[in-house]
């Protein structure tokens, strides 16, 4: 296969980008997205070029390092990581746009990588519990119902890649915290700080200038994880209910 | 990557700075137009029954109450609420507006939609010449300054004189399908705004916004049609 690349590349935060076209020929079906970047990549420096910068680590779809908008949409046609979507995907003599995650939360750092702390800031606000855990206990001293394990495990499947900000057209980290939110909302384990835990996660959500969420559905169409807006929905059921029980947003 | 310690904005911690109590005042305002518009669109298909059906339940939305509450003691509270709610409704839109257009400063160059509807797209949008409709319909029926026949005429009267002229009916029109549009985005919203969408009510709460949406837009379009087609003079 033969491709035609526009790719996004940018020095630095501080320097305007612009789409650069480049031609990678000899492309095999089964290579993934981003071993065919590594194709050009390669070309790229043993022509002294500046190789594209990209991130990515484990290539088996569980890290969430890797995320390109690939021809507009979040991870590419197929609902997965940039990782593990093949080339067998395209055809030959296709033009692939090729941009990182834009948000305000998501400065870029080069080309197509994107600074992402912002989501590790949303989870020091409250996406954790603090009790001491120790070894794991009798699986009967506490019970929890099939039904919320089995929600709490589908929210907990977040892998914090950001396509749900990528693709959202107001830029809202919603799909992201409400996971994080619902994951631990839904065990025992998580009700000691349930309420403060939503207020502080959804007031540092909106500090990092991520916008709010518009019911509109995009970020779970393209969750590499599928995970739901219901998760959403439990997480403003979650925030009115801190909010009556008299909590104040902090941080 | 290294994390970058520092956040470009410490979280503001206002009750009304957070973005989920922002959607809440535009769930709540929403509901409060929408159960309005029921009532406003029974009161319209008054219509049917004639001049004086009509008119006098114009008279009666002025007396309700009478002699117990000073005249239009009940339409004025009705009013006031309907100004505090259209008010907290513009301002959460306007609000979010902003905080989206902060949230994407460098626009895709490539950008596909996956599965928005025309509905959820077309919100803002919509909303904003909705508002415009809206004065201008209060101008045209409420207080007849724009009406053909003016102000010292009977409801019944400006309702005929306004839909007998083709370019107002339709634009009346085109005003209440993009109502029916963003109702049904906004009676989904809500209801996953409010926390009370699921899996399992998802078809119910879609079934319910197609439902609400579809009886108030062809609920308020059946008169102005009627007077258009002459089948009310």
């Amino acid at each position: 296969m033969n491709l035609t690349l526009r790719i996004w590349r940018q020095r630095d935060r501080t320097k305007k980008g612009k789409m650069v076209t480049y031609h990678v020929t000899d492309v095999s079906p089964d290579m993934s997205f981003l071993e065919m970047l590594d194709v050009l990549n390669e070309k790229l420096i043993l022509d002294g070029d500046d190789p594209v910068a990209f991130d990515h680590d484990c290539r088996e779809g569980i890290c969430g390092s890797c995320g390109l908008m690939i021809n507009g949409i979040a991870h590419g046609p197929e609902q997965t990581t940039v990782c593990q979507l093949h080339m067998r995907s395209f055809s030959d003599g296709d033009v692939l746009d090729i941009e990182p995650w834009r948000a305000g939360g998501f400065p870029v750092v080069k080309d197509l990588a994107v600074d992402r702390s912002a989501f590790d800031r949303i989870i020091s606000a409250g996406g954790f519990i603090s009790a001491p855990t120790g070894t794991a206990p009798e699986a009967h001293s506490t019970p929890v119902p099939k039904k919320n394990s089995d929600a709490a495990f589908d929210a907990a499947t977040c892998i914090g890649c950001g396509a749900c900000v990528a693709a959202c057209p107001n830029g809202s980290a919603m799909l992201f915290t409400a996971a994080k939110v619902s994951h631990l909302g839904l065990m025992p384990q998580g009700q000691p700080e349930r309420d403060s835990r939503v207020l502080k996660m959804v007031a540092q959500q909106d500090a990092e200038d991520f916008g709010g969420c518009s019911n509109i559905g995009e970020c779970s169409a393209v969750c590499p994880k599928g995970i739901s807006m219901e998760t959403i929905s439990r997480l403003n059921h979650d925030l009115l209910g801190a909010l009556r029980a008299g909590g104040v947003p902090t941080s | 990557m290294t994390t970058q310690p520092a956040q470009r904005r410490a979280p503001k911690t206002g009750r009304f700075d957070n973005s989920v109590v922002k959607k809440t005042v535009m769930a709540v305002s929403g509901i409060i137009m929408i159960l309005y518009l029921l009532a406003h669109m029974v009161g319209n298909l008054k219509a049917f029954s004639g001049p004086e059906s009509f008119n006098s339940y114009s008279g009666w939305i002025r007396t309700i109450g009478e002699p117990a509450l000073p005249a239009q003691t009940a339409l004025w509270i009705i009013r006031l609420v309907l100004l505090a709610a259209v008010v907290l409704h513009f301002w959460a839109a306007i609000s979010l507006w902003r905080q989206a257009r902060r949230a994407r400063p460098v626009p895709y160059v490539t950008k596909k939609r996956v599965q928005q509807s025309f509905a959820s797209r077309t919100v803002r949008w919509g909303g904003l010449i909705l508002a415009l409709f809206i004065i201008w319909h209060i101008l045209d029926l409420t207080l007849g300054a724009v009406n053909p026949v003016g102000h010292d005429s009977t409801p019944y009267d400006r309702l005929v004189a306004s839909f007998s002229n083709i370019p107002i009916t339709l634009f009346y029109v085109v005003s209440m399908v993009l109502l029916g549009l963003h109702l049904r985005h906004g009676i989904f919203a809500a209801t996953q705004t409010l926390g009370q969408t699921n899996k399992r009510r998802e078809r119910a709460v879609n079934g319910l916004a197609y439902l609400v949406a579809g009886v108030i837009t062809v609920g308020f379009l059946l008169v102005p049609l009627s007077v258009a087609f002459g089948l009310i003079d």
